[in-house]
């Protein structure tokens, strides 16, 4: 039997690399007493897949992986026991049977939801305020490619006025050239029919894509031994207030877009047209991953839509 | 979201991460604002190394078990993120709770091996702590030191307040409880010292004064305080089946070096090889029982869910239940995607029987370390191992399918010719051709016989701890002898010879015997900017010998000089519970070449039995 399970990455976890996390799933998986089949020989695996590896630094409420099972709990057994051996950091959010024959979560994956936000507290020291995004000093001569120091004094956009850059960078343009590095050299690319969303959003508004199934956080944490986390009950993995892009791009093996990408071109595009005062300053904003996609008749279903509860 | 100590933009730049962030599964979690202890354990070495270790996991278990303490972890930084912190003055933190480390009441330091010492004045240096004991002040953290290497602590005494000698289990709570009552009473850090000084096993080196003879030798060690003992005895656990063991041991993200579950299966070791330290400094052999493994086993695995699980001892084969607890772990684990992983064990009908369960025969290799290459040097050292064991083990394992040989040995071990050098060669050759013997049909090729040769170091408190030691230059001139000879021998190309460095091994020399002056040396080649010595791609040996050369201290007063056996030696204060009778009854039979029996053959009269235990009363209740 497959299950697929979608899980959450967040808070220090968000230091974790790729295949330090599956061997962490590894573990936990013996931990709950998950019943996960295993390779055969000398050194056997746990059959387990992943959609999409995660980049070290981003957060996440919409991670899955896939696992062959030879009995399985109720899917609300299964997250129940799942959480309670989960560090604090991760959180399992469905674990769901898939039909015979389902293709696998990495062959599927077609596109994802990713919001990069100000951190609340940057290496430039400054806090936004909501409604307001950073404004480094622009300190490269117009046209050179190098980015602002990170120690670069701040100041503030109106959220509007970003907006409205946004939008031109995006609608307005016929196509979002980027330069990428590629192992032969250098290789343009168009990212405009990559990207197919993308807005300014404010914090208060983001509503968590997912909402707890079976235990809310709290009971996570209680289950765990860990301290309460009274706020951001909902959403732990964001914070309460700021400012963000989000964007829904193109994902996968062949046309992978990364969220940093887009925010280099647009700023770019800023400082060529003058447009607003965004400048990209790695470090200053978080990316976090919402949601991932495959692709049916055209359309984009959540990786886990295409999983049923087991009762 | 976690406060962590470092920012994101450091964290993203620098080597894994995971190393600084803390919040591994059963990473334990209080609020230190409401206990009255906090105590930094530290492993001065790369986190990855520091969590192998089972002695911290021990006391970071055993001491979070009280109430009022927290103890949280701290590791040395790679030299990648040290750097970013003395440039940013970004003060050495734990990883629980990413505080301060000068902010705690006690900071341990293991002290596992002579290579890591520049490692601790890099952690005392980062946490701001002043390097010298004497500098220090109440709003330091107690500096105490323990692990093997405190049985001479002498070049560290200038660094750590206090050394804990022996087994950390005894006498911690005594230590904590003193220093509550101690800030409590408003004592001065010095009257809480002294009275440290007296608690059995604790070693205050600032209470003791050194004078020396006019040619170097020591002339007087005394405590400089009236009350103060002279004498400090090694303190341990004489019924391990009561102490307590981490059974919910951390679980790190990343993979360390000892990523698995350890079983303790016993503590000291009956075979009393004359170059051995571990096999002196823990005696008498103490055992854990069968039950109680079997259980562990279980909850461990559990708690952890790694996939591999392994032994611990300095020589499991001598622990007398080995075959049932093997069994049943084979039996109970193996077939749920457990690995059994079986660490030093003899090489018998049994070992291989077991061996062939859990590993892939092709795969794996034999591994035997004979330490010496003539059976001469082999008695000289009280190696039991003889060439006829060899073969036969060797010859059945290639029998049941195996190819592949290590084999471990010692260059410049005391009354060495170059007749021993070149037998070693010539065992491994041996061995080669007992492969060959088997029909070809039945082979599996070629055989791969490994000969690693590491230098020897004397050490404290064992027979050779007056033996002279070789220099760099006369190292290398010995393994020079055995690769000639590798290329004399007939299968030369089944053998492959790999040997040390030679400079390294004369700086853990002068450590390991050095007195409380070679303290100057490691100040200066830290001040040089010597860290991670024991990682060849950090080490400095340039850097290393200036320091000598700026302190005026000479490697060869303390390595290549044979000392007498009525020297006062830097660590002669220490009562390991080993006499120095025994010892150096044991250095004379080493020179005739006398073997003495193990200690379940026949006691030797090491002095052990003082501690009323353990292997030295067997069959007697």
């Amino acid at each position: 039997m497959k299950i697929r399970i979608k899980f959450a990455k967040y808070g220090i976890m968000r230091f974790i690399g790729h295949l330090d996390m599956v061997r962490y799933f590894q573990k936990a998986m013996r931990r709950a007493d998950i019943d996960i089949a295993y390779s055969e020989g000398y050194s056997p695996h746990q059959i387990m897949s992943f959609a999409a590896p995660l980049g070290v630094g981003i957060t996440s409420e919409g991670e899955y992986m896939d696992i062959e099972v030879h009995s399985s709990k109720s899917s609300e057994e299964a997250l129940r026991a799942l959480n309670e051996v989960m560090a604090e950091g991760v959180s399992v959010l469905e674990y769901r049977k898939l039909p015979e024959g389902a293709k696998n979560a990495m062959s599927s994956v077609a596109a994802a939801d990713y919001l990069v936000y100000y951190k609340e507290e940057n290496p430039g020291g400054a806090t936004p305020l909501a409604g307001e995004a950073i404004l480094p000093e622009p300190s490269a001569p117009s046209g050179e490619t190098v980015l602002p120091e990170p120690s670069a004094p701040a100041g503030r956009i109106p959220l509007s006025e970003l907006s409205h850059a946004l939008e031109a960078f995006f609608r307005g343009q016929e196509e979002i050239l980027i330069t990428k590095q590629t192992k032969k050299g250098e290789k343009t690319v168009d990212l405009k029919p990559l990207i197919y969303d993308l807005q300014v959003v404010d914090l208060k508004e983001v509503e968590p894509l997912h909402k707890l199934q079976a235990l809310d956080l709290k009971e996570f944490n209680t289950l765990r031994g860990l301290p309460d986390v009274e706020e951001k009950l909902d959403k732990p993995w964001l914070p309460g207030q700021g400012v963000g892009f989000y964007m829904k791009v193109c994902t996968g093996s062949t046309d992978n877009v990364k969220p940093e990408q887009v925010l280099i071109a647009f700023s770019e595009y800023c400082r060529a047209t003058g447009a607003c005062g965004f400048r990209f300053v790695p470090f200053h904003m978080q990316t976090h991953r919402m949601e991932i996609y495959a692709q049916r008749d055209g359309e984009l279903i959540p990786l886990g839509n295409f999983g049923q509860e087991i009762a | 979201m976690e406060k962590l100590a470092l920012s994101d933009e450091i964290l993203l730049q620098i080597d894994k991460p995971a190393r600084y962030i803390g919040g591994e599964v059963n990473m334990v979690r209080k609020d230190p604002g409401k206990v009255e202890l906090r105590f930094a354990m530290c492993f001065p070495d790369v986190y990855e190394i520091g969590m192998s270790h089972l002695g911290i996991q021990i006391l970071y278990d055993m001491l979070n078990r009280r109430e009022d303490t927290y103890c949280e972890r701290v590791y040395s930084p790679w030299p990648d993120l040290h750097k970013i912190m003395k440039e940013r003055d970004i003060p050495l933190f734990t990883l629980e709770t990413q505080s301060p480390v000068g902010e705690m009441d006690f900071l341990g330091i293991t002290i596992q091996y002579e290579m890591c010492y520049t490692n601790i004045l890099q952690i005392l240096d980062l946490s701001k702590i002043p390097l010298h004991a004497k500098e220090r002040t109440w709003e330091d953290p107690i500096v105490i030191g323990g692990g093997p290497c405190t049985y001479n602590p002498e070049p560290l005494a200038d660094f750590f307040d206090i050394f804990y000698i022996g087994e950390g289990e005894t006498r911690y709570d005594d230590l904590l409880a003193l220093y509550k009552s101690c800030r409590a009473k408003d004592c001065t850090r010095q009257e809480f010292l002294e009275a440290a000084a007296k608690i059995p096993g604790l070693y205050v080196p600032s209470l003791y004064e050194v004078t020396y003879h006019e040619d170097g030798t020591i002339a007087s060690f005394e405590p400089v305080k009236e009350g103060i003992p002279a004498r400090v005895k090694k303190e341990i656990v004489m019924e391990l089946t009561d102490t307590p063991y981490p059974t919910k041991p951390l679980v790190p993200y990343i993979k360390v070096t000892q990523d698995r579950v350890v079983l303790e299966i016993m503590r000291g070791c009956i075979r009393g090889c004359r170059f051995c330290q571990a096999g002196m400094i823990y005696r008498p052999t103490r055992e854990r029982s069968l039950e109680q493994l079997k259980r562990w086993a279980y909850e461990m695995l559990k708690n952890t869910g790694h996939e591999e699980i392994s032994l611990s001892s300095l020589s499991s084969s001598d622990y007398t239940k080995l075959k049932e607890l093997v069994t049943f772990l084979i039996k109970e684990f193996q077939g749920k995607g457990i690995n059994i992983s079986l660490p030093s064990l003899r090489i018998d009908a049994f070992s291989l029987d077991v061996m062939r369960k859990v590993q892939d025969v092709r795969k794996s290799s034999l591994t035997f370390a004979p330490e010496a290459g003539s059976q001469r040097l082999r008695d000289v050292i009280n190696k039991g191992l003889t060439e006829e064991v060899i073969l036969e083990g060797a010859g059945q394992a290639f029998e049941g399918g195996w190819q592949k040989v290590k084999l471990y040995f010692m260059l410049g071990l005391p009354t060495e010719t170059e007749e021993d050098m070149r037998e070693i060669p010539r065992l491994a050759e041996r061995i080669a051709e007992r492969y060959y013997e088997i029909p070809k049909e039945r082979r599996n090729g070629k055989c791969q016989i490994t000969i690693s040769t590491s230098f020897f170091v004397p050490k404290p408190f064992t027979p050779f701890q007056w033996a002279p030691m070789c220099s760099r230059d006369e190292f290398l001139d010995k393994a020079r002898v055995v690769n000639e000879e590798v290329k004399l021998q007939l299968n030369r190309k089944s053998l492959k010879y790999n040997w040390h460095e030679a400079d390294v091994t004369v700086l853990e020399g002068v450590f390991a015997r050095g007195d409380r002056r070679v303290g100057r040396v490691l100040e200066q080649a830290y001040r040089n900017g010597c860290i991670f010595d024991s990682w060849t791609e950090f080490f400095d040996n340039e850097k290393w010998l200036s320091a000598f050369a700026e302190t005026g201290i000479s490697m060869d007063f303390y390595n290549s000089r044979v000392r007498d056996t009525e020297e006062l030696l830097p660590w002669d204060f220490i009562d390991c519970g080993v006499s120095r009778e025994f010892l150096k009854r044991e250095w004379e039979k080493a020179q005739k070449g006398i073997v003495t029996p193990n200690c379940r053959m026949q006691c030797s009269g090491c002095g052990a039995m003082q501690f009323e235990g353990g292997v030295c009363f067997e069959d007697k209740n």
